[in-house]
């Protein structure tokens, strides 16, 4: 507990500080004491597999812990600039006598990935939002459960797993018939290979299927359900590259993408105006606003940038906009607008 | 454009133009992590400097404590307006897409809410530098520091006002983002928006009043005093050392002033050609261009006010070699001939005429009309 985190006091000391916060002079001491900005401190680097790692980080006071499955926003400086990208947790929740540390696991692909996998070390100050995503176990897990992964999509899935198995050792709660089919090029790129399989060999309810890919080739449908034979009974949580998913139609799916959709559409764009930031671009058809406002100098929100997350979305004032993804130009005004993957289709102006 | 342009041809305006837009690009390309350091260690500087100087200042029943309190605190409200307030608000630092060190967000130690500021500074005065009847700038409104400004005895007095603005300058200039003589012209919408302003200066007054004189000496118990009076100090300090910087960088002798006919049709070489004309160096060592907000650069800031300051004295000698190629002046001095001949104008322009009798002397680096065409 430091003095900055009673309000009354707070906002007294913010009286000596004005007209910057106490914690701006406190961050000279601690940068985790932020609370209007919350920050985390690397604490180390693992790796997992030849190019991925897990980054343990220790969240700021203001961290309000996540449910197994959701993703957090990491903004870390590149070259002095600031980068923002959505990550899957891999840690399961802390129990309720502290463990205030949590996992992200990185496969190292772009610029972000790139530099948290192989240059972060140790030490580093990075800024967090609180966690997100409905990409989650309910509180009572269905009697049947089959994840469904391919990658690094096994992230999220390592979270629950990881509940699972805690809250069945420790608070006698129990693991629910779970089946996991992931796929993987060879036996070393399965991230968390080792502990998976000593999860499945202690654990009678709990059945591991690696498909390396290199060597068995994709999963098919038919496979799949030659595979898991009770398929329609099983609840299912798929997480990996779009490619998959949609070769891969199942019922009662919940669905975590994590490949950008290729963008399809190119076309004439225009003037983007910023309205809150102030901040008036010429953009062409294939940019994302988002990248287009960024480089002008705007601060937008963002995440993935892939259009999944709703991180970055604003409203769009005027004009309208094309769909990345799909080639449509779409919009009226009002509209709630995702800028990761929207470009202008004429001039346009958006409310951030 | 004047007789120190006279003998520039267009094409010549041009290529001033692309050789300055090509050292811009050159710059903002190769921004990155050092950068990103500097502007951290200045702001990681001021704010320890700050903490220190409060925390000297309770013992400041010492009179060594007092001294060692006072300047570190006035050294930290400097760096705070000048190299880091001034210049985040310019925008330097937006890049880094920091929202802790950005232009939208950044709010500073004076009494000009930055919004208001940014209009009238970054606005009026960076687009309309030097240009008489656009650049408020020009003598803050009550100085005459041109003979082009018609003479009224008003200003038979004004070296008085002029230490009293330096005094009290945060003032001074919070009050002449305020549009005055608009709010007296312009109706009721006019008096609204010039009442608005003067209601948000109040409130970020109240607010360092509170600070400075209220709160930390009430803290201090029976050092009440002697920490109102180190809080004083170190803000008329901080005061007239921003006075004195920014009057060195527009209103020593050779810097010009123009007319508003310039403007129609100005190209982007021509644009560089007047900021550079309406500037003044101050040449000095590295922590004084860190303690004038590299104000002293003013050349350099005034073509480029969104590039980072610590990047100024880098491009300067590349500034001035383009300048000397088009036999341009390029107006360095070090900071007690510039302040000299800031003060020598403005005492002999108190007086009716001075349009062509100056007696001061002509920058060091090479001679120049001294007056406008």
């Amino acid at each position: 507990m430091t003095v900055a985190t009673t309000p009354r006091l707070r906002r007294l000391a913010g009286k000596l500080t004005s007209p910057l916060l106490p914690e701006d002079y406190l961050g000279l001491v601690n940068p985790l004491w932020a609370t209007s900005e919350l920050r985390g401190r690397v604490e180390s680097v693992r790796w997992e597999t030849a190019d991925a790692a897990t980054l343990e980080i220790r969240p700021g006071g203001a961290w309000a812990g996540h449910r197994p499955g959701q993703w957090v926003r990491i903004g870390i400086d590149i070259n002095g600039v600031r980068h923002w990208r959505s990550y899957s947790i891999s840690s399961a929740p802390s129990s309720a006598t502290g463990g205030d540390r949590i996992a992200i696991t990185v496969k190292a692909a772009g610029l972000v990935s790139e530099h948290l996998v192989r240059r972060v070390r140790p030490g580093t100050i990075i800024r967090l939002d609180q966690a997100a995503g409905e990409f989650v176990l309910p509180a009572e897990p269905p009697e049947r459960v089959l994840f469904l992964t391919a990658g690094s999509g096994i992230t999220p899935v390592m979270s629950m797993l990881r509940a699972l198995a805690r809250s069945a050792e420790t608070m006698s709660g129990r693991f629910p018939d779970t089946v996991l089919v992931h796929s993987a090029p060879t036996r070393r790129d399965v991230i968390f290979g080792a502990e998976l399989r000593r999860l499945a060999a202690r654990t009678p309810n709990f059945r591991l299927h690696e498909q390396h890919t290199r060597t068995a080739g994709r999963l098919g449908p038919q496979e799949l359900a030659r595979l898991v034979s009770d398929l329609a009974q099983r609840s299912t949580w798929a997480c990996g590259p779009t490619a998959m998913l949609d070769a891969l139609s199942l019922d009662d799916l919940h669905v975590e993408h994590f490949r950008p959709p290729v963008p399809a559409a190119t076309g004439d764009g225009g003037l983007v105006r910023f309205t809150t930031s102030a901040v008036d671009v010429r953009a062409d058809g294939a940019t994302p606003l988002l990248v287009a406002g960024e480089e002008a100098g705007a601060l937008l929100p963002s995440g993935c940038r892939m259009g999944i997350c709703f991180s970055c979305v604003g409203r769009l004032t005027s004009g309208r906009v094309r769909d990345l993804r799909t080639g449509e130009v779409h919009g009226e005004e009002g509209d709630i607008i995702q800028t990761c993957v929207s470009a202008a289709a004429g001039p346009c102006s958006i409310e951030l | 454009m004047t007789s120190s342009t006279a003998h520039l041809t267009a094409a010549d305006y041009d290529e001033i133009g692309r050789e300055l837009d090509a050292i811009r690009a050159e710059v903002q390309e190769s921004l990155g992590a050092a950068d990103a350091a500097y502007i951290h260690k200045v702001i990681k500087l001021q704010r320890s400097l700050e903490v220190g100087g409060r925390a000297m200042l309770f013992a400041s029943f010492l009179p060594p404590a007092w001294i060692a309190g006072t300047v570190a605190l006035s050294a930290a409200k400097i760096l705070e307006n000048m190299e880091i307030g001034h210049n985040v608000l310019h925008g330097q630092w937006d890049w880094m897409r920091d929202p802790k060190i950005h232009s939208t967000t950044w709010e500073w130690d004076t009494a000009s809410p930055s919004d208001q500021w940014k209009h009238g500074h970054n606005f009026l005065h960076h687009t309309y530098t030097n240009v008489l009847g656009k650049d408020r700038d020009i003598g803050y409104t009550i100085l005459r520091v041109s003979p082009e400004q018609p003479w009224n005895p008003a200003y038979l007095a004004q070296p008085v006002y002029n230490a009293l603005l330096a005094m009290f300058f945060e003032y001074g200039i919070a009050l002449y983002d305020v549009d005055i003589p608009k709010a007296f012209e312009g109706g009721a919408a006019g008096r609204a928006e010039a009442w608005g302003q003067l209601k948000a200066i109040g409130r970020k007054v109240r607010k360092q009043v509170l600070k400075d004189y209220v709160a930390f000496p009430l803290l201090a118990g029976p050092n009440f005093l002697p920490v109102l009076l180190a809080n004083f100090t170190a803000n008329v300090t901080r005061n007239v050392w921003s006075h004195t910087i920014i009057f060195c960088g527009h209103f020593p002798d050779g810097t010009e002033v123009f007319t508003e006919d310039l403007l129609d049709g100005e190209t982007r070489g021509q644009w560089y050609v007047r900021q550079l004309l309406g500037s003044a160096n101050i040449s000095g060592s590295p922590l004084f261009h860190l303690m004038s907000g590299n104000l002293s650069h003013q050349i350099e800031h005034h073509l480029f006010p969104d590039l980072p300051s610590n990047r100024y004295a880098t491009i300067a000698p590349r500034v001035r070699a383009l300048f000397d190629k088009y036999d341009l002046p390029y107006n360095s001095a070090p900071l007690a001939h510039q302040i000299g001949s800031t003060w020598r104008k403005i005492l002999r322009l108190s007086l009716p005429g001075g349009g062509g009798g100056g007696s001061a002397p002509k920058t060091p680096s090479r001679p120049r009309p001294l007056t406008p065409a």
